[in-house]
């Protein structure tokens, strides 16, 4: 990519709107985008268009079959099952829509930091991620979740954290990447101040990593909670969430297992979309991810 | 080279103790410890409080007891649990050997098949074999796994019986018994497992085989086959050992969703019955024995690979 086209305002909008075109020209993007912003509209739309209060408990329906009435069937509760599944994304997208940012934001923010000034205190830093890395995910969120409680205001910063520190990893990698290359020497020799150079640029080169690493990181994150939702850690009842329907219908599935299907196409649908997307960005940017491994 | 292997292996032991830090440090700071727990919190009074700290000596200072708890786990004494007054060393045995059996039969099953599937793709690249077999791993690698899981029991075991959707076996049985309900557990392990190896591998068989010296025993008339056999593959296959270890620590201590789903006796549950519970000392063990496998693995994967090639231990010097 060439950097005189990232100084200029109105050339870096092109390029960002040349970028959505390649990933939208792209089967991958295509599909992966169509289904991200169907469930973004959906999340936003589906309290006025659902056909059921998902609070209505009808005794008659429980776990009653498919039906023209209810086109999924009712859960062990008697509630409507298909308004559930429509409704059942918003938490988990408004939860990861924020913590993905924040995640990015602060992760990178370190990253960039210790890349650039290396040294002893960078020699540290980087043992502590390793160390946080190494603990299974699932139990670094629980213990916070089960002290602190299941809230938003407790699942949002939680997951925010943890999935932020991964990120300074990749940062910090970007950063050593860009730091060695042609035109960071180029602007050094034509005098351009420090923070010149990290701001025009050091900043755009790392942030198209940073924007591929935040749509995978919003894929892990999205699958992290409902996982926590799933275990009975997310979401509380009766608020839907497909995690939680899922857990729910499986102990009736082996006489009423149509209950489980809303929620599985719906979450799998929304997962594989965001990580088809991903894959069209990094394409479109340029970046390889083949060799990344999910850490 | 030995300076630069006990150097990683100092860069080991000192991520373990950042660890077993971060740990202690994690379980101190969070509000309430083992007696508030012990004696059900707000209603414990205040001498029974005193009198149960000072028989757990919580009442010492925080580097003190992280001495003595590290040091105890050097030895193999991860202290006691606050609910069953039983040993966590004698709890945690049974539990990881348990996890260890359902990571010994998913790795049989997923390594093979993932190095084979992931030559057939890369060799095949962009051609149907690979399409189709990409394709599905991105599903098995995107769907969350106890997603997969209930998808799995519903066609295996609701629809057409043929495998037990539950495991009722008990944590301390021997392993025959543990048949054939593991089955649907290893079968959901191995498919996520095999998707994430044979996506590395692919792309590893896809760069070997643009590299210059694939090139030049091809224009030197070598066999395709041998070709493949004989220069490509173990140059391609090596990269696969850090995947490999990846997931073997991602067997032995991620697994608690799959274990849940399945009820299965292994350590991922018996963490998250730990946490519910407030067993703090629990999960302290657990936290610290899984996060030096995951060291322990990468560090075993490291070296293996450093000795394996030649090109990395020079690489590695100059860095």
């Amino acid at each position: 990519m060439s950097t005189a086209a990232l100084t200029e305002n109105p050339a870096k909008r092109q390029r960002y709107v040349a970028v959505l075109l390649d990933v939208m020209s792209r089967p991958s993007g295509a599909i992966g985008l169509s289904l991200v912003v169907f469930h973004v509209c959906l999340a936003i739309i589906s309290p006025v268009i659902a056909p059921y209060d998902f609070k209505l408990q009808d005794a008659s329906l429980m776990l009653s079959q498919p039906s023209n009435a209810h086109w999924l069937g009712a859960d062990h509760l008697g509630r409507d099952i298909f308004s559930r599944t429509m409704l059942g994304g918003r938490e988990a997208l408004l939860v990861t829509g924020i913590a993905t940012p924040l995640a990015v934001l602060w992760g990178g923010f370190v990253g960039i930091l210790f890349g650039l000034t290396g040294g002893r205190l960078d020699e540290v830093l980087m043992r502590i991620v390793d160390a946080f890395l190494s603990l299974p995910w699932i139990l670094k969120m629980l213990v916070l979740i089960v002290t602190f409680g299941t809230g938003l205001e407790v699942l949002i910063p939680t997951l925010a954290f943890f999935y932020g520190i991964p990120v300074i990893r990749i940062a910090r990698a970007a950063t050593h990447d860009v730091i060695a290359r042609d035109f960071v020497w180029a602007a050094k020799a034509r005098g351009h101040s420090r923070i010149s150079i990290i701001w025009r640029e050091l900043l755009p080169n790392v942030l198209d990593t940073l924007m591929v690493e935040g749509a995978m990181r919003w894929s892990w994150m999205l699958l992290a909670f409902s996982s926590l939702s799933f275990l009975g850690f997310g979401v509380s009842p009766p608020t839907p969430d497909w995690g939680l329907m899922i857990s729910d219908a499986r102990g009736y599935m082996s006489f009423a297992p149509w209950g489980v299907i809303g929620p599985v196409v719906a979450l799998s649908s929304l997962i594989i979309g965001i990580n088809l997307t991903a894959d069209a960005l990094a394409k479109a940017l340029g970046i390889d991810r083949a060799q990344k491994a999910p850490v | 080279m030995l300076t630069m292997i006990l150097r990683r292996i100092f860069l080991g032991l000192a991520t373990i103790s950042i660890v077993s830090l971060i740990i202690f440090a994690g379980v101190e700071i969070l509000p309430g410890d083992a007696c508030t727990q012990y004696l059900e919190q707000d209603q414990a009074d205040v001498e029974l409080l005193e009198k149960c700290r000072d028989d757990l000596n919580l009442n010492r200072p925080a580097h003190q007891r992280y001495t003595e708890w590290a040091l105890g786990a050097l030895t193999g004494d991860l202290g006691m649990s606050v609910n069953g007054e039983a040993k966590i060393s004698d709890l945690v045995g049974a539990r990881f050997a348990n996890s260890l059996l359902l990571a010994f039969f998913a790795l049989l099953v997923g390594v093979p098949l993932a190095m084979l599937l992931g030559v057939i793709t890369g060799l095949w690249r962009d051609r149907k074999p690979d399409i189709i077999f990409s394709t599905i791993a991105i599903f098995a690698m995107t769907i969350p796994e106890f997603v997969s899981a209930t998808l799995l029991i519903l066609v295996f075991s609701v629809w057409l019986g043929w495998l037990p959707g539950i495991v009722l076996t008990s944590a301390g049985s021997p392993i025959s018994e543990f048949f054939p309900e593991i089955l649907l557990p290893v079968i959901v392990l191995s498919l996520v497992m095999t998707a994430h190896v044979m996506r590395m591998v692919r792309s590893s068989v896809i760069e070997v085989m643009a590299s210059d010296y694939v090139q030049m025993a091809t224009l030197k008339g070598v066999p395709y086959w041998q070709m493949v056999f004989r220069h490509a593959l173990p140059n391609a296959l090596l990269p696969a050992i850090n995947v490999v270890a990846l997931t073997i620590a991602w067997l032995l201590g991620g697994v608690v969703v799959i274990e849940v789903v399945f009820n299965y006796p292994g350590l991922g549950r018996m963490m998250i019955d730990a946490i519910s519970d407030r067993d703090l000392p629990v999960v302290q063990a657990i936290a610290l024995i899984v996060a030096s496998i995951y060291v322990c693995i990468n560090l075993t994967a490291d070296l293996m690979t450093m000795i394996a090639n030649p090109k990395l231990r020079t690489m590695y010097l100059r860095k």
